[in-house]
């Protein structure tokens, strides 16, 4: 529909439209600054990840109730931290995005879903486990197990109406209002849930209480909790570049960086 | 009480501008460093084949669409600032609808006007559908009119909503032969009593002024 | 805005909504005659010993309800999408946020309200105890209010999408949770004959949260769902 003058035109209004969406936050320099970043994150959280598993399962007592069993606290309790914090994140990342328009946000918010996700069903997995052998069934609707559960649903929200939008920006958009209508509610979701189960609370379990950890048990969960928020950050940032290649990868700096790495 | 604004003096000069704008849809171009401007007593008429652009355009100018970089000046001032004064100047008659089947084209006025903040108009929303020629059909359930009557209800927003710029997004679909030349001549005198005419269209309009003609499709620069 | 002009607005749309919505008469109807039907399953599927059906109750009215109000909500702005008549609301130079308020509180008329109303009838159908009637109207009331607001949310933000019916589930349902805790709560109270106040207490609270923050989010989810 256009006549021969279009190609012309779209690498000229490319570059306009770089410099006027593009002012907080350009992508290529964010692609640039995160390499350097990578590597810390990722020897880092391996490290801590590796070594505060290790820690936990090899060198701490085992609990004097829950024997051995308790040791998966080491993986669930950081996932679903993480998990949680993500989803805050992404919210931010949201408000940031509706609000100045700054288009990184919006790839941060877009890749923090599926991370997010998985986390939260990687902590519904491990309790699972951890149930079975303290409750001796692989799931129980414990207020926290729940909590999750309802988290793992607001993820899948988001993941449905990303992929549901053609259109790329109003998906972001979209997403950005979500996320925050999220965010807001899940203080008084985990609340609601938390006075529902004081309600039906059997008296034979109590376990998920603030029972005291012994700082024997607690020194390799924060090792392996710090682990998780690095690996995050370092999955996190993995994602980002990836969709920033994506998006630009109509440009000359792209362009340039895969010529030159065929070479 | 009559709130029907004389146009003229609220369009004080510069009109409606547009400057270098771009949008594209999927990676595909529509337009791009268009640039064109619309005074007060003026009429735009917005060309080009299908697909090219033209209701993305008038979407972007009505506001209802922030998909596009550049520039669009009201009077003087960017669209996006403001926007609230913008709005109470302009009436959009978009492709779709616009009127609820289910309801009478009383009650659809009644409600288009009372967005606009005019209430208890019946006499002008009376006269409006007069004008365009629906009278005796005042009561009757939109749905039970043909397509071209349902169109007129519509375009009788242009009578009881005063403006000073109308964006019209092919306002002849479904209009018959006579019904064209009559809302020719009703643009025609809006024009001239100052107001600001942008439309697209696919039909040759005869019109008594002169008017300009922005072509999506290639490069346009007026 | 002068307050007479923002209350012609509220009532211009209001009765435009509810007109619209008898006229055609399905859209009010529908999820009544679902909610009876959802609710005649349940004894179908558990079996009929009243004891039983009393027990569980409270928990399948408010499911229903909940499942009822959320299958009517897909349609709070699908129609005005489509005849365009949402454009105008949007390029109206008065504020959105009355008029999405309005278009709320009508649906919820046109859906909430008469299954509120009608609940009782249900009740008496699920051996739900007398005790428990007066709870489960009120909490529907305040509740089926909030879940009209929420549900707004998603609609607005499905509105532009070919199939929203079914992704708008997936996005509200997590946000329905405390009204459901909440409500189903105040009448297991009430049919235990214990204080059932501080529940309907916290739906208020809901409820006057809901009307006061969800249109700003209905709005900008209308703006997105338009701009495509």
């Amino acid at each position: 529909m256009l006549g021969i003058g279009s190609k012309f035109l779209k690498e000229n209004s490319a570059l306009s439209i770089s410099s006027t969406f593009h002012k907080w936050g350009s992508p290529r320099w964010f692609y640039q600054f995160s390499a350097r970043l990578m590597p810390w994150l990722a020897g880092l959280s391996l490290l801590l990840l590796v070594g505060g598993a290790v820690w936990g399962l090899a060198f701490v007592p085992p609990d004097y109730k829950q024997g051995n069993s308790f040791r998966i606290i080491y993986i669930h309790v950081p996932a679903s931290a993480v998990a949680m914090g993500a989803y805050m994140t992404m919210a931010i990342a949201g408000a940031i995005h509706l609000i100045w328009r700054m288009k990184l946000a919006a790839m941060v918010m877009k890749a923090i879903a599926p991370i997010g996700a998985s986390l939260t069903f990687l902590a519904l997995l491990t309790g699972a486990v951890w149930g079975k052998p303290t409750w001796g069934t692989w799931w129980v609707w414990d207020a926290r197990i729940t909590s999750v559960l309802i988290l793992f649903f607001l993820y899948l929200g988001i993941i449905a109406l990303h992929q549901a939008f053609e259109n790329r920006d109003a998906a972001a958009k979209a997403c950005a209002v979500l996320a925050i209508v999220g965010a807001v509610n899940i203080p008084i979701i985990y609340w609601s849930v938390e006075w529902w189960y004081s309600l039906h609370q059997p008296a034979s379990i109590s376990f998920t209480g603030q029972s005291t950890i012994h700082p024997t048990m607690l020194r390799p969960l924060m090792a392996t909790l710090s682990g998780m928020y690095l690996f995050f950050g370092w999955l996190l940032l993995l994602f980002v570049r990836v969709e920033i290649l994506d998006r630009e990868r109509n440009t000359r700096w792209v362009q340039d960086l895969i010529c030159g790495e065929s070479r | 009480m009559s709130m029907r604004r004389q146009a003229g003096v609220v369009l004080a000069n510069t009109g409606l501008e547009v400057k270098q704008l771009y949008s594209d849809r999927d990676d595909r171009v529509l337009f791009a460093d268009l640039c064109f401007q619309l005074r007060a007593g003026e009429l735009v008429q917005i060309a080009g084949p299908n697909g090219s652009g033209k209701t993305s355009l008038l979407r972007i100018l009505a506001g209802l669409s922030s998909r596009y970089a550049g520039e669009v000046l009201w009077q003087g001032k960017s669209l996006l600032k403001h926007r609230h004064e913008y709005l109470q100047e302009l009436l959009y008659i978009g492709h779709g609808a616009g009127i609820k089947a289910v309801l009478s084209p009383l009650e659809n006025l009644r409600w288009s006007c009372a967005l606009r903040g005019l209430n208890n108009n019946d006499d002008q929303i009376l006269s409006a559908l007069a004008k365009v020629g629906l009278s005796g059909f005042e009561e009757q359930a939109c749905h039970s009119l043909s397509a071209g009557q349902q169109r007129r209800v519509n375009l009788a927003r242009l009578f009881c909503i005063p403006a000073s710029l109308w964006i019209l997004d092919e306002p002849f679909t479904a209009i018959d032969q006579r019904g064209v030349t009559e809302i020719e001549r009703w643009l025609s005198e809006f024009v001239s009593e100052g107001g600001a005419v942008l439309l697209t269209t696919h039909h040759r309009l005869s019109f008594a002024q002169d008017f300009k003609v922005v072509t999506l499709g290639e490069v346009a620069h007026v | 805005m002068s307050e007479s002009g923002l209350a012609h607005l509220v009532v211009a749309v209001l009765r435009r909504d509810v007109m619209a919505s008898l006229r055609r008469g399905s859209e009010w109807s529908n999820p009544l005659v679902f909610f009876v039907m959802v609710c005649a399953l349940f004894p179908l599927g558990i079996g009929p010993q009243p004891d039983r059906l009393a027990e569980l109750a409270p928990g399948i009215l408010w499911v229903v309800a909940l499942l009822a109000s959320l299958l009517a909500t897909d349609s709070l702005f699908r129609g005005d999408f489509d005849d365009a008549t949402l454009e105008q609301m949007l390029l109206s130079h008065q504020s959105l946020y009355p008029q999405v308020l309005a278009k709320t509180l009508a649906h919820w008329l046109m859906t909430g309200l008469p299954l509120s109303i009608l609940s009782p009838v249900l009740g008496v159908l699920l051996q739900l105890p007398a005790t428990g009637m007066l709870a489960l109207m009120v909490s529907l009331l305040l509740g089926t209010t909030v879940l009209s607001f929420i549900g707004a949310i998603g609609a607005a933000l499905t509105v532009g999408l070919r199939k929203g019916g079914l992704l708008l589930s997936l996005i509200v349902l997590p946000l329905y949770i405390p009204v459901l805790i909440f409500g189903s709560s105040a009448v297991k109270s009430a049919v235990a004959g214990g204080e059932y106040f501080p529940q309907l207490a916290m739906l208020g609270v809901f409820y006057l949260v809901a009307i006061a923050l969800s249109p700003l989010a209905i709005c900008g989810a209308l703006r997105i769902s338009v701009d495509q």
